[in-house]
């Protein structure tokens, strides 16, 4: 009675083994053409600094690169946690009844249409130019993902599992708590996945519109100052900032949701890409 | 036989759906029972409506005409009373093997150590040892069915209702769970409310088989299966058993 595709999975791989090759490969011989392009034309280094250029610039300024990026972190941190606690709650009010869903839904989706370049300045004249506006800042850009994907998570469970449960004279809360929520996370996971890759640049915009530290005022400042190569040594430590922060979103997912990434499902999409 | 109230009991039951602003009839004047203990199967053709009655017998759904009793008396509160196996297998995609096996058990709040115990004492007679921690996306399709009658019958519940449970898996794979399924209902000795369109797998497990009309559902013949029991797979080919296959194919109009 047994067949030999009922095996648990044992290929499980959190992150794959080759998949990031390419992406490096690609990424590296970008590099080299920007260098050697810097090199042919002899750009001067305020125009556009050659990455070698930019390394080292951004080894010398390391000391004020790590205060300043240590800022932006923080700021970051504390926004996404609010973006986090305000999607997930404002994803399971629009969840819990319909009024709110009608009335919550469209505020929510206008709400996304204003500019946030036009808030942040509000917000330094309401709260000051403390670390509050740019949490503020980092929670307004990201809970959008995370609410809607949290409501529509939810109301993508099977009707039939509800049902299941029903017979067995499950309550309400048993059936959100084994069956709704737990079919939710993967696309809950997917919005705090878009949220995160959101959450640096949105610290970065609440520090241009006032603030002493962090990586934007950093950049503004070595703007001012023609110091193009720490333009470029901060944009680079906040993409890896950014790529980190995914990474780590996206490693809690793989453990968290094991039964979504078997080895069953992953040997299918290759069999389907193969073709 | 005993004057006793039967555990269940269908009476007159009709259903109706609106679809698409016209009314579907499913089910008309539906009546039937079973018996404690005994194996009755449905049998009749796609769409007339089984998949219906069970969900109204199981308080998924109430009728729009005539009554369910349990034990003789109304049963106003059917949810939680009845153990219900949906045509589909529905394991829970997120809960390893032996945690949806257990589901039932977790709701209803019962011990839940003892439930485990028990449950991979049995694990072997429902061919998934071994299988405890596996997610169901990596089991086979005959697995996942054990799997969803295991949950079902590990309820506890006096009656139970199976739909199609066989439906979706290969002639030679159904061929083997119906004599492993009377193996099963020999240990558990439930009542079984069977659903099917497969006449010789009503004929084999059944004690009695009702034969429904195409939509709107409808009882055409009530027949007693006198089959010795325990039945062993060469029954299919006695002389009897061909009798009641002529029977049933003749009250589906086939
Ligand atoms: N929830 C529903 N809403 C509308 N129509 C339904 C619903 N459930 C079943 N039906 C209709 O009722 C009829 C009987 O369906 P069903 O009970 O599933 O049949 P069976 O299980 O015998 O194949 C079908 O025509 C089906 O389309
Ligand atoms: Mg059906």
């Amino acid at each position: 009675m047994r067949d030999k595709r009922a095996r648990p999975s044992q290929r499980w791989r959190p992150l794959g083994n080759w998949r990031y090759a390419p992406p490096f490969v690609l990424l590296l011989s970008l590099l080299i053409l920007w260098q050697g392009a810097t090199a042919i034309w002899q750009i001067e280094s305020y125009i556009l600094p050659s990455p070698w250029e930019i390394l080292q610039a951004g080894i010398q300024a390391r000391g004020l690169l790590a205060q300043h990026t240590w800022q932006t972190a923080q700021e970051t941190f504390w926004g996404f946690l609010l973006a986090l606690g305000a999607g997930f709650s404002l994803g399971l009010a629009i969840d819990f009844s319909p009024f709110l869903r009608d009335a919550l839904y469209p505020v929510l989706v206008i709400s996304q249409t204003i500019p946030i370049i036009a808030i942040a300045p509000l917000l330094v004249i309401w709260f000051g130019y403390g670390i509050w506006p740019k949490i503020i800042v980092v929670g307004l850009v990201c809970f959008f993902p995370i609410a809607v994907n949290t409501a529509d998570g939810l109301r993508a469970a099977d009707p039939e599992m509800i049902s299941l449960l029903r017979t067995m004279g499950a309550s309400y809360k048993d059936i959100f708590l084994k069956v709704r929520l737990p079919g939710a996370l993967p696309m809950i996971f997917t919005g705090v996945k878009v949220a995160i890759t959101y959450s640096v640049v949105g610290a970065i915009l609440g520090e241009w519109v006032g603030g002493s530290k962090g990586l934007g005022i950093f950049m503004l400042r070595s703007t001012n100052s023609f110091r193009t190569d720490w333009v470029f040594a901060s944009i680079a430590v906040t993409a890896v900032l950014s790529v980190l922060l995914f990474g780590s979103v996206k490693l809690l997912e793989r453990l968290t949701l094991r039964w979504y990434y078997t080895a069953a499902r992953e040997e299918r999409w290759e069999e389907i890409q193969k073709k | 036989m005993s004057t006793e109230p039967p555990p269940i009991e269908v009476r007159h039951v009709s259903k109706a759906f609106r679809v698409d602003g016209r009314f579907v009839q499913a089910l008309r004047d539906v009546s039937l029972m079973a018996r404690a203990q005994e194996f009755v199967s449905l049998i009749g053709p796609s769409g007339c409506g089984k998949s219906t009655l069970l969900n109204i017998i199981s308080g998924l759904m109430e009728p729009d005409e005539g009554v369910i009793l349990l034990h003789g008396k109304p049963g106003e509160q059917r949810l939680g009373r009845i153990g219900y196996m949906p045509q589909r297998d529905l394991l829970l995609p997120w809960r390893r093997l032996l945690d949806n096996i257990l589901l039932g058990p977790e709701v209803m709040g019962r011990d839940l150590e003892q439930a485990r115990q028990e449950a991979r004492e049995l694990l072997p007679l429902f061919g998934l040892q071994g299988f405890e921690d596996a997610y169901p996306a990596t089991l086979s399709g005959g697995m996942r069915q054990r799997a969803a009658l295991m949950r079902t019958f590990l309820c506890k519940q006096e009656i139970i209702l199976l739909d199609e449970p066989f439906g979706a898996l290969d002639a030679l794979t159904r061929r083997t769970m119906r004599s492993w399924l009377l193996e099963v209902w020999a240990r558990f000795r439930q009542t079984l409310l069977f659903v099917t369109h497969d006449v010789d797998e009503a004929i084999f497990l059944s004690d009695r088989i009702y034969v429904l009309s195409p939509r709107p559902g409808h009882v055409v013949r009530e027949l007693t299966i006198e089959l010795p029991r325990p039945r062993e797979e060469r029954v299919v080919s006695s002389s009897t058993f061909a009798a009641y296959r002529e029977e049933i194919l003749a009250a589906l109009g086939l």
